[in-house]
């Protein structure tokens, strides 16, 4: 019964875990890469997809050119 | 790709037991393919949860009652925490809730922005959780921090209420509902919406409206910064040090570990604590000490030269690593302060009502409470800038219609919350140095009737401050002559509490400054009252001065952001409003480089200008500044309920308007008449004016005196004519909304065919609405994935 109790705290603390590092690099735009390739597979099947710092540079470009406004107060 | 496709769902276990009950089978929502996308909204109560929500009013009454009727009796900060979580536990549940059955009438079967564009750049769906965050980061900057202080000297009760039901009642309805109006648009701008829904006319009203508003707001935050960093040394280096750290992360990232951006974050807040405790010791050594001893006009040139070198610049190299520093520290201080005022518990200092409360001579703004008040606490009640935020990323990457709720009314909730923080620190220091602290220097001499300067001695400043409190006739909250007093240890380590100049002397010595008189702005405050709750839990009394640079450095990256983001916007927008001009139509292309360099010098001379004059001002300039900012803002609220309340009764939901317009009537009646009161009376800016020109007339006045009433003289000159300009914009904005709604009322036709709302797409997509998956859309979840798996399989054997 204890090692069992053990187990489950265990296995709590490592979903709480996986979850904070789920949030932190999908609210920090780690992720993105990620995201881009599960798509790209999708919809572009059989092709290669852009390498991950190519793929940064293709977003930093697009940021470049479309500003977003977040709040000056 | 219009159609929105089928995606492969997150993989999980393929299990679905069909065990809805028959209440959860009627709400889901299935698609043309029988796909389960969604769940319609419904309140179910259970004995329990009705249990929980009445013990969670009846909390929320006393915590009321406790700050509305107490009298001369110490109250714990701790109830204002309580008092707000439980109203806007309340407000969210059962207003919001109303709202989006009422209004917004939220349909998961159609498909958002996210889902019809689905471009691989901003049309992205975001996960609920991570989308709150992001929008809260876009919402909130160093302006719900700045208005609560500024707003205390009246008392801490007008700034509870209007915090607390401003935003329950305006500030978070608008942020929702210009959200779904967005969303329901393919994330549309707030001028394009203008332009859709009110004529061309109304939409560039609005664009130049947010030019001019976008560079005031710099201007005052900047001047909010520059006047915690004049000085201030330790300031100073630790800002100054995060460009340096800022492009050792940016090069980080680009060549050593590309994509990595938490173990970016993370080397950079290392570097940044390294830097704020290097500060100290800089502060310490008076031959380096001088050399960072800016005052607040060379802070200007710097900040001035900045920005440009930040425009110039790759963003990769300097922004994007500072916005993880400032996104880091924005969403981590929140956490910190919440725990750190529970353990340090203080008592609050100031009353319900201060005597300050009926006059319209205060010193950290002028005016009567009504419309004053309102218009000092901008941000943290009511932010029309949000309004551009609402409709920028977030319409676009949100997955499904139901989260507009949480992630609009949500977000701003928390936005509130850190106003209300901020009014804690402000409340919870004695008030004699809050006033010492927050009178300008030459508000100090007229009132005290001794002569300081800029230049005088601490103690000097510090005899001058205590003599002005005294004959200051306010009172504390147990009824008694305000004091200047401050709790702190004596050279054995036991705690003292100091009283008079020595106060404040020791004040300034606990947080390694060399003086706390006349640092107006709101910022040194803030940061002292954060430095009184961390460090009870961390660090204890020594690390005071580190927490104090650590709170100023906090509010100092909301302003770098700000400056060299609103820059970036300003640029954009000027440029597209100079490609509508035919000869000029080059300008509206991002590309092209003379029209960037041109279009960011327009920018910053905007907000270089204002932010010059307001530091050039002998009063100040916070005090002139504070109600053009806020009343920018609110009109730009009011802007933005104009939108709202036309597409409502466009869409013919005519018993419902009031929802909108309450707010509205109101946000116009403040900022109405507190711009009618900056245009004509004795509070007007042009009586300002006429003062200095009657002064510098007369011909007594030489020297720096002289140059700080011309300054004063243009900048009030300058406000005045800003004051006009904005109240005939916005009148004319709000009569062609009327004209707008009345023609709505006229022709009969109602519907969102009349509107430039998008016509429904089936969605494809599931996933849950509030913040913790409930158990009907556990199932739902279950059912999607098997009910997907199925129809990909089918799929693949057709083919």
């Amino acid at each position: 019964m204890r090692t069992s109790g053990m187990e489950t705290i265990i296995g709590r603390l490592q979903a709480a875990w996986r979850g904070i590092v789920w949030y932190a690099r999908e609210i920090s735009g780690e992720a993105r890469y990620d995201h881009y390739l599960e798509h790209f597979a999708v919809e572009h099947p059989g092709e290669t997809p852009m390498s991950e710092s190519e793929y940064i540079r293709a977003r930093e470009e697009y940021d470049r050119l479309h500003p977003n406004t977040s709040c000056c107060c | 790709m219009t159609d929105a496709t089928v995606q492969v769902p997150a993989p999980g276990k393929l299990e679905f037991n069909n065990d809805y009950t028959p209440a959860e089978a009627v709400r889901v929502i299935r698609n043309s393919k029988g796909l389960p996308v969604g769940v319609r909204p419904k309140m179910v109560w259970t004995w329990k949860k009705a249990l929980l929500w009445a013990v969670i009013a009846i909390v929320c009454a006393c915590g009321w009652t406790l700050l509305a009727v107490s009298r001369g009796e110490r109250i714990s900060a701790i109830w204002f925490l309580v008092v707000a979580l439980s109203s806007y536990a309340i407000a969210y549940r059962f207003y919001a809730y109303y709202i989006q059955i009422k209004i917004m009438r939220t349909d998961d079967a159609n498909a958002t922005p996210a889902e019809r564009v689905h471009d691989g750049a901003n049309f992205e769906r975001t996960d609920r959780r991570v989308l709150f965050g992001q929008h809260f980061a876009g919402i909130s900057g160093a302006g719900p921090l700045v208005g609560p202080i500024l707003a205390a000297q009246m008392g801490y009760l007008p700034s509870t209420l209007w915090i607390i039901l401003g935003v329950i009642f305006a500030g978070a309805v608008q942020d929702m509902l210009v959200l779904w109006i967005s969303a329901k648009r393919r994330g549309r701008s707030l001028g394009q919406m203008a332009t859709d829904e009110m004529g061309k006319f109304g939409g560039m009203i609005l664009s130049i409206f947010l030019v001019v508003m976008t560079a005031i707001a710099m201007a005052f935050l900047a001047l909010v910064a520059i006047k915690a960093m004049a000085a201030s040394p330790w300031a100073v280096f630790s800002i100054g040090m995060t460009i340096p750290i800022a492009l050792a992360m940016g090069c980080y990232q680009r060549f050593l570990r590309p994509g990595r951006v938490i173990e970016t974050t993370l080397l950079g807040f290392v570097l940044l604590v390294l830097d704020i405790v290097a500060g100290g010791w800089i502060a310490s050594v008076p031959a380096v000490a001088a050399v960072f001893t800016l005052d607040a006009k060379e802070l200007v040139i710097a900040l001035v030269i900045y920005s440009f070198a930040a425009a110039a610049l790759p963003h990769w190299l300097l922004v994007t690593p500072r916005d993880y520093l400032s996104t880091l520290m924005k969403i981590g201080t929140l956490v910190l302060l919440v725990v750190g005022i529970i353990i340090a518990n203080p008592s609050v200092k100031v009353p319900g009502l201060t005597e300050l409360a009926s006059q319209s001579t205060g010193p950290t703004f002028s005016g009567s409470l009504f419309p004053f008040l309102f218009i000092t606490i901008a941000c943290g009640a009511l932010s029309g800038f949000h309004g551009a935020v609402s409709s920028g990323l977030t319409p676009k990457a949100v997955e499904k219609e139901n989260q507009i709720r949480m992630i609009g009314y949500g977000s701003m909730l928390v936005e509130s919350f850190t106003a209300v923080i901020a009014l804690i620190a402000a409340i919870t220091i004695s008030q004699g140095v809050y006033f010492s602290t927050n009178m300008s220097a030459a508000q100090i001499t007229a009132v005290s009737g001794v002569s300081v300067t800029a230049t005088s001695t601490p103690a000097e400043q510090a005899e001058a401050a205590v003599k002005a409190v005294s004959s200051m006739k306010v009172s504390d909250i147990e009824g008694n002559q305000m004091q200047v007093t401050w709790d702190s240890v004596d050279e054995n380590g036991a705690a003292k509490t100091y009283e008079g100049a020595e106060a404040l002397e020791k004040a300034a010595s606990d947080i390694g400054e060399k003086t706390i008189v006349s640092r107006t702005g709101g910022a040194t405050t803030f940061a002292m009252g954060m430095a009184n709750f961390l460090k009870s839990y961390l660090g204890g009394h020594d690390s005071m001065a580190f927490w104090y640079h650590f709170a100023i450095m906090f509010e100092a990256l909301f302003i770098l952001t700000t400056v060299d983001n609103g820059t970036r916007v300003a640029r954009y927008q000027i440029g597209e409003m100079l490609g509508n001009v035919r000869k000029l139509k080059k300008f509206a292309d991002p590309t092209w480089k003379p029209g960037n360099i041109i279009t960011t010098l327009i920018a910053t001379a905007l907000w270089g200008g204002l932010l010059w004059m307001g530091v050039s001002d002998a009063n100040g300039g916070i005090n002139a500044m504070v109600p053009i900012f806020g009343i920018s803002n609110q009109l730009l609220a009011a802007a933005c309920f104009v939108i709202v309340t036309v597409c409502v009764a466009k869409l013919g939901y005519k018993k419902y308007l009031w929802i909108p317009v309450v707010p509205l009537a109101w946000d116009i009646a403040v900022t109405f008449t507190a711009d009618f009161q900056k245009i004509f009376g004795p509070l007007s800016y042009f009586a300002t004016a006429s003062k200095y020109q009657a002064q510098i007339a007369s011909g007594e006045l030489s020297g720096e005196a002289l140059a700080n009433a011309q300054a004063a003289l243009s900048n009030a000159y300058l406000d005045g004519v800003l004051s006009v300009f904005f109240l005939v914009m916005m009148s004319i904005f709000v009569v062609v909304g009327i004209v707008t709604v009345v023609r709505t009322f006229a022709s009969g036709k109602f519907g969102p065919e009349t509107t430039s709302e998008e016509p429904f797409v089936e969605s494809q997509w599931f996933a849950p609405s509030s913040l913790m998956a409930t158990s009907l859309e556990k199932k739902v979840q279950r059912e999607y994935s098997v009910k997907l798996h199925e129809l990909t399989q089918n799929e693949r054997a057709a083919a």
